[in-house]
């Protein structure tokens, strides 16, 4: 396992609140990793200093085998390095098909011209079914996405992250709005798929998080509270004190 | 990959298929081309008469600055109250040659009897007092270098609003403004603009504007009749070109990735797509294409000053293209020959005044408050426009079906429908 994501001593202020203090984190490659803190711990604004939505006051994000900055990078050349990023309410473009929506994040040129041009090759029809296949919409492809049921949306969006193939992919509350069922098959899609590549989960639900079986990193007040094994975790004081106590 | 093993099959075929309303377009403009031609002056029986014509002609010019406009607003989610503006300088950009061209033949004309032959600077001096003597300048503006080149100044009317367009949305998009303040932005642009224009020494006759325009220099032989049938055909086939170059953009990935910056833009970052470079990419081909309508356009209307840039011009255009629908190219054709026609039927005294015992109400006066009054009800109520009859029209097209529904392409449950 490789180190591909470094953050180093981030900081980040908001109007004098201090939503990222001195955060750190490796996430290798491959590797599966949770994420979880109470509200306000700084998950959210953690992933977003990692796609480019916020840069931060202070530190360092480097990526990769030749240790790129990623701060200097907009949201779009962080998202064609290989970071997908799914939100934790769904958000698919609900006017357009759940093919459109696919062939979309399907891992193809971004410049304009090309997009103009492009064509659907086999090999992007395939993707796509394929994709379909393990999100459980090949049956929905032609609908307009705005149809789907909530946990529909959650998968639609999950494949949308896997047509882009992204080698690192940030997940927040992947689990949220899905039946029992579902959720044991997003546990096992992401564990598959953190077989080869970077997962991160941010999630609440500690059930969630226990049947991922991966190292969490627990965040509180914007830094690192406590890092392991969840067992590691969950039967630390301070831990305990902050988050799981209440 | 076996990328270059793919059978391919041809674009138009693709293109007409996710389109429909391609073919029933080009179809209905053929139609009415011909029943043009068959009751214009110079080609039928005349029940047309020649300002009808440039009417039509100059209708189908806002068609197409209207479809231009469609595509930046209602697929790419930008509100432009500038695109008139691009329309405009299209309109002085070839308005620059046909005043010069036709100048320099009368100055000749003049001159040619004159006892010593000029030499070619009294020419020039000639036409430039000729021109801007109206500005009280007789010199011509390093704005005017080429304006004696036909291909330049045709180049002009391509180079001069999409370099407008391109180095304002740089600025715009670049800086992430979006929604509102970019069409307040827009606004401040074409305001801008057309009160420079304004000024005498703009270079471009301040309020005189460009006029006789409709005159083509060395076609003095020629009558407007055949003139004016002439520009239709060219603005009828620039519109068919205008929605079959939207219909390709607008389709395909292409077309989903603009509508998917329309609807959420942040998201579109985060797949990989540079949205600004989307948004500069319609934004400039949409100005162009704007230039290019102004350039049919005001030959026919044969005069151009600084107030048809003015921003209430742009706003017009929303107007036709809310009311026509936006979203959908046909909608905004709807739109801009619907009420366009309708304005100059209105301003133009065709409608009766309506007398209401104590008050009179005269069309003159009262259609823009009209038009005021059903852009508010459409957007309102209905939101789709006109072109949402044609939704009405498809559904009602529908097969009704009775009995078991049965499997259907996209259906997941079997039903029963209403008895038979």
């Amino acid at each position: 396992m490789t180190t591909l994501l470094e953050v180093s001593g981030v900081s980040v202020t908001f109007d004098g609140f201090r939503a990222i203090d001195n955060l750190s984190i490796q996430i290798g490659e491959p590797e599966l990793r949770a994420v979880i803190g109470p509200n306000g711990a700084g998950k959210t604004t953690f992933m977003d200093i990692v796609t480019g939505k916020t840069r931060p006051d202070t530190g360092r994000v480097t990526w990769g085998e030749r240790s790129i900055s990623l701060l200097g990078l907009s949201e779009s050349a962080i998202a064609r390095e290989g970071i997908g990023r799914k939100f934790q309410k769904p958000t698919v473009f609900e006017a357009q098909s759940v093919r459109d929506n696919l062939a979309m994040s399907l891992r193809n040129d971004r410049a304009p011209w090309k997009v103009l041009v492009w064509r659907e090759t086999e090999a992007d029809a395939a993707r796509i079914a394929e994709v379909a296949e393990e999100i459980g919409l090949t049956a929905h492809l032609a609908r307009p996405a705005g149809e789907l049921s909530h946990g529909q949306k959650q998968w639609l969006e999950i494949g949308m992250l896997l047509a882009q193939e992204p080698r690192l992919l940030l997940v927040d509350e992947p689990a949220a709005g899905m039946t029992p069922a579902e959720r044991e098959h997003t546990t096992d899609l992401l564990k598959r798929i953190a077989a080869t590549r970077a997962v991160v989960v941010v999630e609440h639900d500690m059930e969630f998080v226990r049947r991922l079986g991966c190292k969490v990193t627990v965040l509180h007040e914007g830094s690192v509270l406590a890092e392991g094994s969840i067992d590691h975790v969950t039967a630390d004081r301070q831990v305990i004190d902050v988050y799981l106590g209440r | 990959m076996s990328v270059a093993a793919m059978p391919s099959r041809p674009v138009r075929k693709r293109l007409l298929e996710a389109n429909p309303s391609v073919a029933w377009f080009l179809a209905i403009l053929a139609l009415f081309c011909l029943g043009v031609t068959a009751l214009a002056e110079a080609t039928g029986t005349g029940a047309l008469s020649t300002s009808m014509i440039k009417t039509l002609g100059k209708t189908l010019c806002l068609c197409l600055v209207a479809l231009a406009m469609d595509v930046v607003w209602g697929y790419q989610g930008i509100l432009s109250l500038g695109h008139m503006a691009f329309f405009g300088l299209g309109g002085y950009a070839i308005g620059m040659w046909l005043m010069y061209a036709r100048t320099e033949i009368i100055v000749a004309e003049s001159l040619a009897e004159a006892a010593i032959p000029p030499t070619p600077a009294e020419i020039e001096d000639a036409i430039a007092t000729q021109i801007f003597g109206v500005v009280g300048s007789d010199q011509f503006p390093a704005i005017w270098a080429f304006a004696d080149s036909l291909v330049l100044q045709l180049a002009m009317v391509v180079a001069v609003p999409g370099l407008l367009a391109l180095v304002f949305g740089w600025l715009a998009f670049r800086s992430r403004v979006t929604g509102v303040y970019l069409s307040i932005l827009t606004q401040a642009m074409t305001l801008a603009l057309s009160l420079y224009l304004f000024q005498n020494d703009s270079g471009l006759r301040g309020n005189n504007g460009l006029s006789g325009l409709q005159n083509l220099p060395g076609l003095d032989a020629v009558d407007q009749a055949t003139v004016s049938i002439a520009f239709f055909y060219a603005s009828a086939a620039a519109l068919a070109a205008g929605y079959l170059l939207f219909a390709w953009v607008t389709s395909g990935k292409m077309g989903s990735v603009i509508r998917a910056i329309r609807d959420d833009e942040a998201r579109v970052r985060f797949l990989g797509y540079h949205v600004e470079s989307y948004k500069l990419f319609v934004f400039t081909l949409t100005a162009v294409v704007a230039g290019i309508a102004g350039a049919l356009y005001y030959p026919q209307a044969g005069i151009i000053n600084p107030a048809e840039l003015a921003p209430i011009a742009s706003i017009y255009l929303a107007v036709w293209v809310a009311i026509g629908g936006r979203g959908r190219l046909y909608g905004a054709v709807i739109g801009a020959a619907f009420v366009s026609l309708l304005s100059s039927w209105f301003t133009g005294g065709g409608a009766p005044d309506v007398d209401l015992g104590v008050y009179t109400i005269r069309w003159t006066d009262w259609w823009l408050v009209l038009l005021g009054v059903s852009f508010v009800l459409t957007t309102l109520y209905a939101p789709k426009g006109l072109g949402g009859l044609i939704d009405v029209i498809e559904a009602r097209r529908a097969r009704r079906r009775v009995g078991d529904y049965g499997p259907d392409k996209g259906a997941l449950r079997r039903e029963e429908g209403p008895p038979q």
